[in-house]
């Protein structure tokens, strides 16, 4: 193997591998405050690409009608409770909140759909529209379970992970699309070998964005709030953090996550309805290596097993997933050697 | 639900108008699922040929249509459910070879011929009650072989899916090019999944190859020309007949231009010389079809379908002298008639089939095109 054959697969793996990042701390996020394994993430990440490609189509993106009917029902579920809880003077509040807010990228992705605007555009008009699917749906489906065991939020949100892509085939059709690079630039690096500029830009988003919710965390009274709720739920709840709020919001940054994801992927792999969830698996791994709690060790994870599996691609192309997902039993058996045991924690609040 | 609604509307509406026994032909296809891109394509030419053709003999011909999900044990228990529930008098599918060879094992044991719509084989007994319309891979995989001899290719490297569709056109590749003293210098692997085939290409490209075979289909397949176009190669591209349809082209783009492939007569069907039976047929499915979907159908796949429903047809009317249908001593007929079946004229070729012969194909069944700036243009 010469040098710079390694370098080339170093290079993909790492755009890989910062595809993972982003959906690994997104995973990550989900399930240290909420407690929910959010396996239709990448679910979300697909429909981000195939929106996109749609608006280049010049079609009309069927999510469009898939975020309005969610935020119609999610309204509805809310009014209800304020009114069974005797709180009616809230429910205008939620019409807002639930209705109208998530409506807006609706009417603005309608806006941007059909002649031709520029992709920046067609980016921002997708990526705001997928933004409102991660928190609706939890908001239905989730959050009415919030305390629940861990299992069975986890089968909840499997259920959604095939409801989700589901839709997608039905909204999208079977075949994959690739959308326009959001950048021709490349890098010639050597003879006959370039990086291009797209890659270098889904590296430096990764980076970027690691950067900013790591400073988000550190500083600011929200990302401390997300904290103490992942740290300690109840503690948490007793110095006035509400969770369903402090859910709401991981929520609504898991899904720009993922939108940030699906257009940035969509130039450079051909994306089709049902591609989302290996990219979710895979970052699912890179969440394992980092306990699901540990931002920096998924980070790490992630770029380990999108390097590993350009490598394995070169060495055995048939065996490539078998070598990428054989990578969690070494780091499982470290995990469970290194673990202390602690006591399964029980349900903190009562139903 | 969705295709049993269907099937139950199309129950209902035929029902009222039938006197004598209707004959039915039970479809299982993939509508959902991975192999969806070739399943629903089948589904949709089926419903033309329908309207194109819904009775035989005077009889109506009822249409019973369940998805698979891509799964073989589903599509065996569709198969079950067709056969003891519905009683239909023929079986038809799949998209996957897997689902289709599982089909085949319940239609061989409830005694119901079947007609499969993907190129399975099955020796002796185990084939004796099933037919297939589409070209089996060695002959179209051959056919490439011979134009990579006579454009001068001395080596060839191999990329495909790492599933039972890349194993078959492996083989192929591999039993067509020694004869014809060509080397197999590569054979790598990927999923249909699978985002980037970087590592494959570069494994490929340092055999150095004259030329590069792809055993993908659809949408996947062009994945590959896109890591060997990012990796400037300029050597041969060949694939297989499962790589034609637009959506290939439209996600290839330019990585593709000059690829060289078989197909069924049916993609170029207007390129076709007049005097060309199958053209005649050709233009009638294409026009059918448009009529029942209003789009106009730019895949292979349909095509298949519809010539499984012209097979069907040319079958049933000679059964039709012999036995009452959804009896027992029918499906014995209809197999006896459908393993004799001569000259049938459809959109992918002419079908002939005999008792030892279960593929129905010769030369006039594969044509080669080549991707000229995103149009296919036949080859002589």
């Amino acid at each position: 193997m010469s040098w710079d054959l390694v370098f080339i697969l170093l290079v993909d793996g790492l755009a890989n591998g910062a595809v993972y990042l982003l959906a690994g701390i997104g995973l990550v996020l989900i399930f240290s405050v909420t407690r929910v394994v959010f396996v239709p993430f990448g679910d979300v990440v697909a429909f981000a690409a195939l929106t996109l490609a749609a608006f280049e189509a010049g079609r009309l993106p069927p999510t469009i009608g898939l975020v309005a009917l969610l935020a119609v029902l999610a309204t509805g579920a809310e009014a209800w409770r304020l009114w069974r809880a005797g709180q009616p003077e809230g429910i205008l509040r939620a019409i807002l909140g639930w209705g109208l807010l998530p409506l807006t990228p609706c009417a603005l992705a309608y806006l941007a759909a059909g002649s031709d605007r520029p992709a920046a555009v067609q980016i921002a008009a997708a990526i705001l529209l997928v933004l409102p699917i991660t928190p609706l749906i939890a908001r239905l489906t989730l959050q009415p379970i919030a305390d629940a065991s861990v299992l069975v939020l986890l089968m909840v949100s499997l259920v959604l992970h095939f409801l989700l892509s589901g839709l997608g085939l039905l909204f999208f059709g079977a075949e994959g699309t690739r959308t326009r690079p959001l950048t021709g630039l490349a890098w010639n690096i050597a003879e006959g070998y370039s990086v291009s500029g797209q890659i270098i830009m889904m590296v430096v988003a990764a980076l970027l964005l690691s950067l900013l919710f790591y400073l988000a965390f550190e500083y600011t009274l929200t990302g401390k709030a997300l904290r103490a709720t992942a740290v300690n739920r109840r503690g948490a709840r007793l110095v006035g953090i509400r969770p369903a709020h402090t859910a709401l919001l991981v929520y609504s940054c898991a899904s720009l996550l993922a939108g940030m994801i699906g257009v940035l992927v969509a130039p450079v792999t051909t994306m089709y309805y049902d591609s989302g969830f290996v990219i979710g698996l895979k970052s699912f791994i890179a969440a394992i290596i980092g306990a699901m709690v540990s931002y920096p060790l998924t980070a790490a994870g992630a770029l380990v097993v999108g390097v590993s599996e350009s490598f394995a691609s070169y060495w055995s192309g048939a065996l490539k997933d078998a070598i990428v997902f054989g990578l969690l039993i070494p780091v499982l058996m470290l995990r469970s050697a290194m673990a202390q045991q602690v006591e399964e924690e029980v349900d903190e609040i009562d139903p | 639900m969705k295709p049993r609604h269907f099937a139950a509307v199309l129950c209902l509406a035929v029902a009222t108008g039938a006197g004598a026994a209707d004959l039915k032909v039970g479809l299982s296809t993939s509508l959902t699922g991975p192999a969806a891109s070739i399943g629903i394509p089948y589904a949709k030419g089926m419903k033309a040929a329908l309207a194109y053709k819904g009775e035989v003999g005077g009889r109506k011909i009822q249409l019973i249509t369940l998805d698979d999900g891509s799964d073989p044990t589903t599509a065996a228990r569709n198969a079950r459910k067709l056969v003891d529930e519905d009683k239909v008098d023929i079986l038809m599918g799949t998209s996957g070879a897997p689902s289709a060879m599982a089909m085949a094992g319940v239609g061989r044991e409830a005694k119901t011929p079947m007609i499969a719509l993907t190129p399975i084989a099955l020796d002796g007994e185990d084939g004796a009650w099933l037919v297939a319309v589409a070209q089996p891979a060695s002959l179209m995989v051959g056919a490439a072989v011979e134009r990579m001899k006579k454009n001068g290719v001395k080596s060839v490297g191999y990329i495909g899916f790492s599933d039972a569709w890349g194993d078959l056109v492996y083989d192929a590749l591999v039993k067509a090019a020694e004869p014809a003293g060509i080397k197999v210098v590569a054979n790598e692997r990927y999923a249909r999944a699978d985002s980037s085939v970087t590592g494959q290409v570069l494994k490929v490209l340092a055999a150095k190859p004259d030329a590069v075979m792809n055993g993908g289909s659809g949408t996947p397949g062009a994945l590959p020309f896109l890591a060997l176009a990012e990796r400037n190669y300029k050597g041969g591209l060949y694939g297989s007949h499962a790589l034609i349809n637009a959506d290939f082209v439209r996600v290839a783009g330019a990585s593709a231009e000059g690829l060289i492939a078989p197909t069924g007569p049916v993609i170029v069907a207007e390129q076709l010389p007049a005097a060309n039976p199958i053209r005649k047929v050709a233009m009638d499915f294409r026009a059918a079809y448009l009529r029942e979907h209003g789009v106009p159908t730019t895949d292979a796949f349909s095509a298949y379908a519809f010539d499984g429903w012209l097979v069907f047809l040319d079958a049933a009317a000679r059964a039709l002298k012999k036995a009452e249908p959804g009896t027992p001593a029918f499906r014995v007929a209809l197999r006896d008639a459908l393993i004799v079946t001569k000259e049938v004229v459809g959109s992918h070729g002419v079908h002939n089939f005999k008792p030892g012969n279960r593929y129905g194909f010769d030369e006039r069944g594969r044509v080669l095109v080549k991707l000229e700036k995103g149009q296919w243009i036949l080859l002589p």
